[in-house]
């Protein structure tokens, strides 16, 4: 890192001119393309877009479901992340087939995750029947989105604490328990300490998904108007009706957001990075 | 023993509380889809998948998505390398850039695409007088795929390079290899584990994408319908023998790829 | 403390870590557990301090089993081998943990802290965190942090491992005057035979998790009760006909044992130098090694290579010079027996009365 050439040669300066290029064209220009377009139409017509009664209640449901997947998403996570690293009393293999487990949500598409979740509890299984019953469907309502989005972003939490847990080791939090304390007090006095930044990038990056999620929770929420749709489904919805301007505008303030945890993200990753060399 | 975990009460919790969850959250839904997909005998799933429209949807997707992870091979390696190698005005932005799309929500990506190359912006009107169609045609699902699965590639690669010793390339230079022949005796082995993994972490993803898609994809059956497209569109015409058929091909396909990347990674590490 | 710990068993999954350890401390001893790697050393540590479960076998200490008393109740001092210095925390605030979790007063805290800074060296550097110390003044603050709960035994787990050898040793005596002073019952684990003679009152020797022997560092140098303590104790030889040596041709009763010959049982002078001319013999010298205080010389006894020191205040030899060589022990051991054996013709028939 330090030893930098100082000058930079022809093919290195073509080179970084193609990756300007790329970036500007892949990633910036659609990006500006979202801000300009909903320049264009006026200011009027953003807030208008924004304030019809089915946007404004998008935005709530995106809201709840970041809000309630997050806090699960970070318990579970976490106490998934200790067990497969410390918890030595489920021997090896249990906690290898547990770790391969963990991933398969990234291979699984969000579609495919939504449709288990219909099948599973959908309105025509028993499970399904007898919850919306006791006045508690799950498919097509606010349970089943929370669930679906729970299974798209179970990886992030526990992929972001699993390897600190292992750099850290375990020598810690046995001189903790030499010095007298209990396995609470080792958790929030010695490991938490050590954790906590790889933690808040797993909930900056759990907030980013659900934020984004799409597939998943089109395919549970059944998209209803000012019910079950989110700020995303709601997107899809505009461009289904060619009302591109409203689909721009909602978009909008979905980028705004993720720029925002874009930053985060970079803040968090950085705090790691410190905290990692501080050896 | 462990100083964490130590109480048996608090241990026993934790394991019914974790298992049980695991279960309930990944396992039976999993397996769910592929009971489902042989609920009716081996015999109905065969039909469902020698649909013309399904089987040709997965065939898309795949080719599709083959030709997404190869554009991002070459262009994140090179972009990684750059960002590695040379520091320049800007580094620290772009770098950051990067994790773009895995922030962006997909349906925002698909929009973004849809407004840029559509048939309103001028490089769509642009295509349209040369007789291209991007939109709503295979290009744009190649260029929704590579936006969606951008960062793999990148992000797979720079931990190698970071921990590359420089020293290497440096003796390779001392025994007189030219630039070139360093690069590509050096540097690419040293890089190519996570060129691998990252490539194929961006196929399987490109294989599962659907936010980006559904919306400059045009789905048109047999031509632009890619499979999770399909799959909606099963459950949404109320067959879920159909969607579930294709779910278990995709699925299959996906747990394929994730089971080489841990081998891989597996023997990576222990070498 | 008075430890007991009796047919102490420990299995990691397949592996026999410890096998069948017995041993007793005696309140107020300082004890180096020594071995090569891997050796089971650490295991037996961490079963003390309770950080592992024992399969078989029990540990007493004054004369209660503890084998289900969980470490946190074992009042124990634990010295890592890399510290595990809690990273995020100041040196004081490392050094207070445990009194924290003891709930002591403010107050007491503060002067007992203080009170170890001082005994440490450490005073001056309470606010610093672990990552701006040298690796000296972590191991420092790691026992400092060790001793703040007034333990009854402290274990230390390859103590100097992670130090620069330079440091090493001034740490090494630092430390046994520390525990000297302090009266404290300790064990330290460690691979260093050099370490272990000048720091323990007494030596445990494990290998393959079994304890070889126990005894002080010199009872072990002079007496090795296993050929494995007999080489791993000390720089040696091993050579199998020394029935052609002068004074051990007797040894050819027992055609299959080895000798085991260490440099000091060895003197080597010009003709005529050596009093005991009778006993020794002729041989040649064959390589001389500058060793910094001493040369190590190598010479050639009939088909035999025999390695001694010399002392730099001698006339140096020359590589090919004929010199005087005497044998004054042999340690010699087979599968079944191992002994010492003098040089007989060292009693000298004639003694010269001067």
């Amino acid at each position: 890192m330090t030893s930098r050439p100082p000058r930079i040669s022809r093919t290195g300066k073509s080179l970084i001119g193609f990756t300007y290029m790329l970036f500007i064209v892949l990633l910036l220009v659609p990006l500006l393309q979202i801000v300009f377009g909903a320049g264009k139409q006026g200011m009027g017509s953003f807030t208008q877009s924004l304030l019809r009664p089915e946007a404004l209640h998008a935005m709530w449901m995106t809201f709840s479901v970041v809000v309630v997947v997050t806090l699960l998403n970070t318990f579970f996570g976490i106490l998934t992340a200790i067990v497969i690293v410390r918890g030595d009393w489920l021997g090896r293999r249990v906690r290898q087939l547990m770790n391969s487990i963990i991933d398969l949500p990234f291979a699984v598409s969000p579609v495919i995750g939504g449709f288990m979740i219909v099948l599973l509890l959908g309105p025509h299984t028993v499970l399904g029947a007898f919850l919306a019953k006791v006045g508690m469907p799950v498919v097509y309502a606010f349970p089943g989105m929370v669930l679906a989005t729970l299974f798209v972003t179970f990886p992030l939490m526990v992929r972001e604490v699993v390897p600190v847990l292992q750099e850290i080791g375990t020598q810690q939090e046995e001189a903790a328990s030499l010095l007298g304390a209990y396995s609470w007090t080792t958790f929030w006095k010695v490991t938490w300490p050590s954790i906590r930044w790889g933690v808040t990038y797993g909930v900056v990056l759990t907030i980013a998904r659900s934020l984004g999620e799409f597939g998943a929770v089109l395919v549970v929420s059944g998209n209803i108007i000012n019910k079950t749709q989110t700020m995303t489904t709601l997107v899809y919805q505009d461009v289904d009706n060619f009302n591109i301007a409203a689909a721009n505008s909602v978009s909008l303030v979905l980028a705004v957001g993720s720029v925002t945890l874009l930053l985060l993200m970079e803040w968090a990753k950085k705090r790691k990075g410190v905290q990692a060399d501080a050896h | 023993m462990n100083a964490v975990l130590h109480h048996k009460g608090v241990l026993w919790g934790f394991r019914t509380t974790l298992l049980l969850y695991m279960l309930l959250l990944i396992i039976l839904p999993i397996a769910g889809i592929y009971v489902q997909s042989l609920s009716g005998g081996l015999g109905v799933l065969v039909e469902s998948l020698t649909e013309p429209l399904a089987w040709q949807s997965v065939w898309l997707t795949i080719r599709l998505a083959f030709m997404a992870a190869v554009i991002n091979v070459a262009v994140g390696t090179v972009s990684a390398w750059v960002l590695h190698r040379y520091s320049f005005p800007g580094r620290t932005l772009l770098n950051s850039l990067v994790d773009l799309p895995f922030a962006l929500p997909t349906a925002v990506g698909g929009l973004m695409i849809l407004l840029l190359l559509g048939p309103n912006s001028w490089v769509g009107q642009l295509a349209d007088s040369m007789g291209l169609r991007i939109v709503f045609a295979e290009p744009a699902i190649v260029v929704a795929m590579v936006f969606v699965t951008f960062p793999f590639v990148i992000r797979a690669v720079q931990p190698l390079l970071e921990e590359a010793d420089r020293s290497q390339e440096e003796a390779a230079h001392t025994l007189g290899a030219s630039k070139w022949r360093t690069f590509f005796q050096v540097l690419l082995p040293q890089m190519r584990p996570g060129i691998i993994s990252g490539g194929m972490l961006a196929f399987s993803r490109a294989l599962a994408e659907f936010g980006a898609v559904v919306l400059v994809a045009g789905n048109i059956p047999g031509k632009t319908l890619i499979a999770s497209v399909y799959i909606f569109g099963e459950i949404e015409s109320d067959n879920p023998q159909g969607a579930a058929a294709v779910s278990v091909i995709l699925l299959t396909l996906s747990f394929l790829i994730l089971w080489l990347i841990n081998t891989l990674q597996a023997r990576e590490g222990r070498s | 403390m008075h430890i007991e710990v009796r047919d102490l068993n420990k299995w990691f999954g397949q592996y026999h870590a410890v096998r069948n350890v017995n041993f007793s401390i005696e309140p107020g001893q300082l004890i180096g557990l020594l071995g090569p790697s891997g050796g089971g050393k650490t295991s037996v540590l961490r079963m003390l301090a309770g950080l592992e479960r024992p399969d078989s076998g029990e540990i007493r200490f004054y004369d209660k089993v503890v084998n289900d008393v969980p470490p946190q109740e074992r009042g124990i001092g634990f010295v890592f081998q890399h510290y595990a210095l809690f990273k995020h925390m100041t040196v004081f605030d490392n050094i207070a943990f445990g009194l924290t979790i003891q709930k002591w007063p403010k107050d007491r805290i503060r002067a007992r802290v203080a009170e170890l800074l001082e005994l440490t060296g450490l005073s001056g550097i309470e606010k610093r965190y672990p990552h701006q110390l040298s690796g000296g003044q972590r191991q420092r603050v790691a026992f400092a942090r060790a001793l703040a709960p007034e333990p009854q035994l402290l274990l230390l787990d390859e103590p100097f491992a992670a130090i620069d050898a330079k440091i090493r040793k001034e740490l090494r005596s630092w430390l046994k005057s520390l525990i000297d002073r302090v009266g404290i019952t300790s064990i330290f684990v460690t691979h260093d035979q050099d370490e272990a003679i000048e720091v323990a009152d007494e030596i445990m020797i494990i290998q393959q998790g079994s304890v070889e022997q126990k005894g002080t560092p010199w009872d072990i140098y002079k007496t090795p009760q296993t050929p494995f303590v007999a080489e791993f104790i000390g720089e040696s030889t091993i050579l199998t006909n020394v029935h052609t040596l002068k004074g051990f041709d007797s040894t050819s009763a027992w055609p299959n044992s080895k000798a085991l010959i260490r440099p000091e049982y060895i003197e080597v002078g010009r003709v005529g130098e050596l009093r005991l001319a009778s006993a020794s013999e002729r041989g040649i010298v064959k390589a001389l090694h500058f060793r910094g205080s001493e040369w190590l010389v190598e010479v050639a006894v009939g088909e035999l290579t025999l390695k001694t020191y010399r002392t730099l205040e001698n006339p140096v030899l020359q590589i090919g010079e004929e010199v005087q060589v005497l044998v004054h022990r042999i340690y010699l051991f087979n599968e079944d027996d191992h002994w010492v054996m003098e040089n007989p013709l060292k009693e000298d028939p004639m003694p010269v009365h001067i």
